[in-house]
């Protein structure tokens, strides 16, 4: 499953990467003519409700989706990992504090938080990205603080603390890479809760906006074309679908491998 | 148990509260004035001083606050901007139709998850469980929004069974039902199925072997008895993510329930009403994690006691 899933996340990142060089059309230019046309040799997904060819933009919305994603996981891991290892480490108020803080944002169920933020905010890509940062990084959060818990007993990290070595390096240098493992498959998992997230987002309109192409946003304008032309609908959402169930199978790879218990 | 319950009830206030002080917070992240935001750029100074006034965000923002927790206290949210309705009046005469299909999508997902958890953890590692675990990954993969289109084509464009959205008979809950609980249910089959082996592993459950009985009767009879209580808390927890998951399904085939409510007055930037809506559906989702908790606290004796 780990080999299945590296191959579905290594072919998103070349298209992304090198697809918009390679496909033959340009993702914005419109075709009024053949609007809707169903898939043919010359355009093999199709073409959307503004003529242009879904492949193309499909490709330039992996970039999107990846680049949400990364950009989410990167600075809510790091803030996550930053409040957890100083709960963890610290103890007493400063957890308590961020504990409570954790406790009221986990409170939220979901996406709920983050289509409030966007609803106040307005539609953006930068605050998509922005909002699913807010939610995300309690989740690390909670992961490395219960690691620093057990961390800061161990006998390596007392002898670091008796030799005078001071909080800041203890937990840059023996607390987190402690918790390193378990960061590396939520972040994993968490790229695939990301791309839904945003693509959700994008296809309640509070997303990316038109004319840019995102995968959510094209499924949501295949939604008033489910009668007469089903493929705005089928190749957008079986993009997110594989590219989503590929950092999953990814993520549960990593998990067992890391973690031969979680296998059963 | 009446220690238990205090103690978690005193524990969930500061959550309430935090969730309160947010979801205030909320109307006042508005970039520039959010009366103004509201009316659009086309107002009149005086609409926007009136509309200000009306929503009191004149006033000082510590009075603002502690009106605004009083009025929660009371069940007053506020006045819909567009309607002209009480908020609360606008999400009771919703919550009905969200809370039918939030229940019958869980129906949906516990029928299908349980067999399929149970069956792969007796056929453990065979071609079956690697079966029912791969759909497991690929519904917790399949979105919401491509799901429900998907069955729409099929089973309303296509075959013309079902209506493709509304609402008004039972039929209309069928699509909505089995989009909404796919992710759930493959959750559960896959907690099941880690579940119903831990407890074959048990000694108990080897006594029950070891005196004849088949593997299905040591299942059903011993193992999956025990092996409920975690999956009967991830059903709890799970159901904020339904309550959420309603958002995208009532988008999809125009359920007249909370989610949908959200939306429109997202998109008419009817704050009042967007507050208020986002305040209950996690005041639900707090109070549904709380009832887990005591359920599970009544379940597991070493729960309580801790």
């Amino acid at each position: 499953m780990i080999r299945v899933g590296f191959l579905i996340v290594a072919l998103a990142v070349a298209a992304a990467v090198f697809g918009p060089s390679l496909t033959p059309y340009d993702p914005t230019s419109q075709t009024l003519s053949q609007r809707l046309e169903p898939p043919s040799r010359a355009h093999p997904f199709g073409m959307d409700e503004l003529g242009r060819d879904i492949l193309s933009r499909l490709v330039s919305g992996a970039r999107i989706s990846l680049i949400v994603g990364l950009a989410v996981v990167s600075v809510s891991s790091l803030i996550g990992m930053m409040f957890g290892s100083i709960a963890g480490y610290f103890g007493g108020a400063v957890d308590d504090v961020i504990s409570r803080v954790i406790d009221v944002l986990m409170a939220f169920p979901g996406i709920l938080l983050a289509i409030a933020l966007v609803a106040v905010l307005g539609p953006s890509l930068t605050n998509v990205i922005l909002a699913l940062c807010v939610i995300g990084w309690v989740g690390y959060a909670r992961l490395v603080r219960g690691q620093a818990l057990r961390a800061r007993e161990f006998e390596y990290v007392q002898a670091a603390r008796a030799l005078g070595a001071g909080p800041a390096r203890i937990v840059v240098r023996h607390v987190l890479p402690t918790a390193f493992p378990a960061v590396i498959v939520q972040a994993t998992l968490g790229m695939a809760g990301a791309i839904i997230a945003e693509a959700s987002l994008s296809f309640l309109g509070l997303g990316v906006q038109p004319p840019t192409p995102s995968w959510g946003t094209m499924l949501d304008a295949g939604r008033s074309h489910l009668f007469d032309a089903p493929h705005l609908t089928l190749f957008p959402g079986m993009a997110i679908a594989v590219l989503v169930l590929g950092f999953n199978f990814l993520g549960d790879g990593l998990r067992d491998r890391i973690d031969p218990k979680a296998r059963i | 148990m009446a220690r238990y319950l205090v103690r978690r009830l005193i524990l969930t206030i500061p959550v309430l509260l935090g969730v309160a002080t947010l979801v205030f917070a909320l109307i006042h992240l508005v970039p520039g004035d959010p009366a103004q935001a509201m009316l659009g750029e086309g107002a009149t100074a005086e609409d926007v001083t009136r509309l200000r006034t009306s929503l009191g965000l004149d006033r000082p923002l510590l009075v603002q606050y502690g009106s605004f927790l009083g009025g929660v206290a009371r069940g007053d949210l506020g006045t819909s901007f567009r309607s002209g309705q009480p908020v609360v009046r606008e999400i009771s005469r919703r919550f009905g139709d969200t809370a039918i299909l939030a229940l019958c999508a869980m129906s949906v997902a516990i029928a299908v998850a349980l067999p399929l958890g149970i069956v792969a953890a007796v056929f453990r590692g065979r071609a079956l469980d690697h079966a029912a675990m791969t759909m497991a990954l690929a519904g917790i993969s399949m979105p919401s929004f491509w799901l429900g289109p998907l069955l729409a084509i099929l089973f309303a464009v296509r075959l013309g069974w079902l209506p493709v959205s509304g609402s008004g008979t039972p039929w209309h809950l069928v699509l909505p039902s089995i989009t909404l609980g796919t992710a759930l249910a493959a959750i559960l089959a896959r907690m099941t199925r880690s579940s119903v082996i831990e407890e074959l592993r048990e000694l108990y459950v080897m006594a029950a072997r070891a005196r004849g009985l088949s593997q299905i009767r040591a299942v059903v009879r011993h193992a999956f008895r025990n092996s409920l209580i975690p999956v009967v808390t991830i059903i709890g927890l799970q159901f904020g993510a339904v309550l959420t998951g309603t958002i995208i399904t009532e988008t999809i085939f125009a359920w007249p329930g909370v989610g949908r409510l959200l939306i429109t007055a997202i998109n008419t930037r009817d704050y009042p009403l967007v507050q208020g809506c986002i305040l209950f559906i996690s005041v639900t989702y707090v109070a549904m994690n709380l009832l887990t908790d005591l359920t599970y606290g009544l379940l597991d004796p070493r729960i309580r006691f801790e």
